[in-house]
């Protein structure tokens, strides 16, 4: 029987259609996802310093707090932001609304910009008020 | 015509015993999630490199600290599922699938538990 399933035709792949913003998104959508589930750990790390006092908070704040721990931060920003809105743009699909083709794609880009634009403004917003 | 029993129809559970509870769990963990994530990110900008008493009183006030747990709860439910989503769409083998969905869950509810005990005991202790 496994060689009857091995056997069996596969659908086409991915190379075989035409490039369109909507499945550009509907990947980046499960890797933002990924990332944040990773990013996880980061929140941890900083909910459990901040439980264990003074000197640990410090330390994981030194660690965000450095170059390499800020572009971390503002990707996990990023992610965030972007998987929050194409949620939004999921939710609208469940309800049954906004599946004609050239809204779907324009709303598709509008999801990449309006996510660049908004961490870009949280992270100015971070910078001055600290 | 339907070849369904009545009491299948009744239980709504297609061949995956499950029906759309998944699927749901998703969708509703998503929508709680849009205000909590929304007030966690106002609230970092404002605490952002704040010294240690600042950020640790303003996390152990009550309406915060439900505000926390309530995001550690929604957001734990939320990527458990859809890592699960992952895992089974990407992996065929049902050995490797298994386990990659065993790891899951204790990646998931570890992660949850220790954000969770950290939080109550901010709340609690300060």
């Amino acid at each position: 029987m496994t060689n009857v399933t091995k056997s069996r035709p596969l659908s086409p792949h991915l190379q075989i259609y035409k490039f369109v913003p909507t499945m550009a998104m509907s990947i980046l959508h499960r890797i933002t996802g990924a990332a944040l589930y990773v990013g996880t750990i980061l929140v941890a790390a900083w909910l459990i310093a901040a439980a264990s006092g003074a000197e640990h908070f410090d330390r994981v704040n030194w660690l965000f707090g450095s170059i390499i721990g800020q572009l971390v931060l503002i990707g996990y920003t990023w992610a965030l932001i972007h998987h929050l809105i194409g949620g939004l743009r999921h939710i609208m699909w469940d309800v049954g609304m906004g599946y004609e083709k050239h809204f779907a794609n324009r709303l598709a880009i509008a999801n990449l910009v309006a996510s660049v634009v908004l961490t870009l403004l949280v992270w100015a917003a971070v910078f001055l008020f600290v | 015509m339907d070849m369904r029993t009545p009491l299948g129809k009744v239980r709504g559970l297609g061949s995956a015993k499950s029906g759309t509870e998944h699927f749901w769990r998703v969708r509703t963990t998503s929508l709680a999630l849009v205000p909590l994530i929304l007030f966690y990110v106002v609230f970092l900008i404002c605490y952002a490199g704040r010294p240690y008493e600042e950020v640790i009183a303003a996390l152990a006030n009550p309406f915060v600290s439900v505000i926390t747990v309530l995001t550690i709860l929604a957001g734990i439910i939320h990527m458990k599922l859809g890592m699960e989503e992952i895992i089974q769409d990407y992996f065929h083998s049902e050995g490797l699938k298994l386990s990659l969905l065993v790891l899951n869950s204790f990646f998931s509810y570890i992660v949850g538990g220790l954000c969770l005990l950290a939080a109550l005991k901010i709340a609690f202790a300060g």
